[in-house]
């Protein structure tokens, strides 16, 4: 299909005799291995710049990329016209005053809590299964933050305005509101995206200077000797680089906790039943968590396929996935029930109305769709065969981001249609503008994730190394007993030492 | 001055930036860098294609100072974020930054002028960002990078280092630097290859 050396044993998922290794078992008192079919550090290297390195990408590669970039198209096109039509063209009215627009800025959002989960959280938890999808979860944060900035930015109505969103001097001498918490989620989200940023260009570091030393053509070491700042892998940088890492890791976990809790306050704040909650910020956040590694599961699947990245994405990693899943899944369907326990127990009138009324109201069948995407459907995630089935867990990770895209649309929706005074009472329908316009933003993220997949390491090939066994200096293969010293341990290097090979590994 | 003599220039001419021993595996690395560091060399460095634990302790290298320094920029993304909020939101004071400003004192919804709990999420949010923004920043100065022109990355063998190759550099201007003696001694630690790196 493209440009690769077949006597590389290490092109994986594109060899058709590929054996997926069940590494999902746990053994008592052994660590499951995390990369199958490769013993060798130049083995991982080449299978993820293979991606970068070869000529052209699979097919697959330009129908998707085709398809993201007329998207974006239409994006652009739906954007422009909002300017100079005004934000009339999409559907509001005068109680709902947020809907798609809003929707999908918390939606995007939430799609980027789980590449700062990965990163972050995860590394804390010293949890190693995280290198294989760390850095395209992250690649994915970033991309989604993105996505979530340009709807609040298009949704302010008079666009050149939006800088009143900073405290920039100004000839009126004036300055933001800062116990607003639409003010507080500009400074969330903008460190957010900084800092994940950051955190995904720091790990890209020293696999970059792995693209740089291994291009051949003048662009590529330019632009990946550039963006690689003369690394060379000096034990003196990586200590300073490991206690770096370590401190971002450390300030994006409650950074991750904090973005999606001041997005819920956007509503629980306000006074608005349904949305005058204190459970939101929990629930949100672990919604928004529930959605990103669903998120993270539809992109892997195609991605470890099309790229042959399935030694490092192995069996063992989607199934780990799939268990974030189904456990935030029922932190999210505690959330549905315990948010209509507190309106009947409340005795708050208009609160028991809007729950009744977001599950029996005119917005029922969104409640529904996204009860059943959830709560009801993930729960098959408690059968190992359904977590360690790819087309199932596929299928069940993009019933999950239906379900959360409609969480965000009934709670924002269907409290806002039906508020205090049924006079004031409107019904939304979103117009084609929503709904290109969401499209669109689909399109964006796309685009930039196959730029992604094909320019840069998918997968961290550093971090990835550093979690093989061989990477133990300790390691038993290093100290065979024929070998003392330094100077016979190369032997035993290539002397086979995993039981995983497969019949095709040479 | 290319001339068709300099095709076999004389060896002494040349500077050397050092000497590179190469391993293949990151456990010889280690017992070489440990003899390394007993033997009194100050200039040296491991250059692995990942982070090879115990390596520091083998090395004899000194933990960094990042996180204090981290630490400081993380208490003036703090500072910033009150500084600010009381000053636009809170006060009527004109200050000079760059140009004249003037704090607006609003009065929103009942709250006291000084709302620190209104305050919180800003000034978290800037402790966070001005920490990380220091995390990266004081770290690639600490590492002395950028730095795209070192005479390690003109090097052919080098080029490994990013992959599966360990290597030890002992630069010339360490004061226990003798070509042949140190030459000997990284051969003698079960170094694949030793050769000079040009300056």
């Amino acid at each position: 299909m493209s440009a690769i050396p077949s006597s590389s044993s290490a092109t994986g998922g594109r060899l058709p005799g590929f054996v997926e290794v069940d590494n999902t078992a746990e053994t008592p008192g052994r660590r499951a291995t995390l990369v199958s079919h490769m013993d060798r550090f130049n083995q991982v290297t080449r299978q993820v710049c293979q991606v970068a390195e070869s000529k052209r990408p699979p097919f697959a590669w330009y129908a998707a990329f085709a398809v993201s970039l007329s998207l974006v198209g239409l994006l652009g096109f739906c954007v422009t016209y909002l300017f100079f039509a005004g934000v009339g063209v999409w559907g509001l009215n005068n109680p709902v005053m947020w809907a798609f627009d809003i929707t999908n800025f918390v939606f995007w959002v939430g799609i980027g809590h789980a590449g700062t989960l990965i990163s972050a959280i995860l590394f804390l938890f010293r949890q190693k299964w995280r290198t294989g999808i760390n850095r395209f979860a992250e690649a994915m944060t970033i991309f989604a933050v993105i996505c979530a900035g340009l709807f609040p930015g298009i949704h302010v109505g008079r666009v050149w305005l939006a800088y009143w969103l900073f405290p920039i001097p100004n000839q009126m001498d004036m300055w933001p509101q800062f116990r607003s918490p639409l003010l507080w989620d500009v400074f969330a989200v903008g460190t957010y995206f900084t800092v994940s940023l950051l955190f995904w260009y720091v790990g890209l570091i020293p696999d970059l200077a792995t693209l740089r030393d291994r291009a051949k053509g003048t662009i590529q070491q330019f632009a990946y000797g550039l963006f690689s700042l003369g690394w060379r892998g000096s034990n003196r940088h990586w200590h300073r680089y490991e206690r770096a890492y370590l401190l971002l890791a450390a300030l994006s976990t409650p950074l991750v906790l904090s973005v999606h809790s001041v997005v819920s306050f956007d509503f629980a704040v306000s006074q608005l039943p349904g949305w005058h909650t204190t459970i939101f910020p929990p629930y949100f956040v672990a919604g928004a968590i529930f959605s990103g590694f669903a998120m993270v599961v539809t992109l892997a699947v195609p991605a470890r396929q099309l790229f042959g990245l399935k030694d490092m994405i192995t069996l063992r990693h989607l199934d780990n996935m799939n268990k974030i899943i189904l456990v935030t899944g029922c932190m999210v369907g505690y959330a549905y029930s315990m948010e209509f326990f507190i309106a009947w127990y409340s005795g708050a009138l208009y609160e028991k109305f809007a729950f009744v009324n977001r599950a029996f109201g005119q917005y029922w069948w969104a409640y529904w769709i996204m009860v059943s995407c959830n709560v009801i459907t993930p729960q098959l995630f408690w059968f190992k065969a359904i977590r360690t089935s790819i087309p199932l867990m596929f299928i069940l990770s993009l019933v999950v981001n239906i379900g959360m895209w409609f969480e965000r649309f009934v709670i924002i929706v269907s409290s806002l249609a039906n508020d205090f005074i049924p006079t004031s009472w409107d019904f939304f329908t979103p117009t084609w503008v929503d709904m290109s316009t969401m499209l669109g933003s689909f399109g964006l993220f796309g685009t930039l994730f196959l730029l992604f997949c094909r320019y840069l390491p998918m997968v961290a090939i550093a971090e990835i190394k550093a979690t093989m066994p061989q990477a133990n200096p300790h390691w038993e293969g290093w100290h065979a007993p024929t070998s003392h010293g330094g100077a016979g341990s190369a032997q035993a290097a290539h002397a086979s030492p995993s039981a995983t090979h497969a019949p095709d590994a040479s | 001055m290319t001339t068709t003599h300099a095709s076999t220039p004389p060896a002494t001419r040349r500077r050397v930036h050092g000497l590179l021993a190469e391993f293949h595996d990151p456990a010889s690395l280690m017992h070489a860098a440990e003899k390394v560091r007993d033997a009194g060399y100050r200039w040296w460095d491991c250059h692995t294609p990942f982070a090879v634990h115990g390596l520091d302790q083998a090395m004899g290298v000194q933990r960094t100072i990042l996180p204090i320094l981290v630490f400081g920029a993380g208490l003036t993304g703090t500072s910033i974020g009150f500084i600010l909020q009381a000053f636009t939101n809170s006060s009527s004071l004109s200050l000079w930054a760059l140009v004249w400003v003037t704090g607006y004192p609003f009065l929103i919804s009942g709250k006291p002028l000084l709302s620190l709990p209104a305050f919180i999420p800003v000034i978290f949010e800037l402790t966070v960002l001005l920490s990380a923004l220091g995390a990266v920043g004081l770290m690639l100065l600490l590492n002395g990078l950028p730095w795209l022109s070192h005479p390690l990355l003109a090097n052919k063998r080098f080029l490994r280092a990013t992959d599966d190759r360990f290597f030890i550099v002992i630069e010339s201007r360490d004061p226990r630097f003798f070509r042949s003696r140190t030459e000997e001694f990284l051969k003698s630690l079960g170094a694949k290859v030793v050769e000079a790196v040009e300056a």
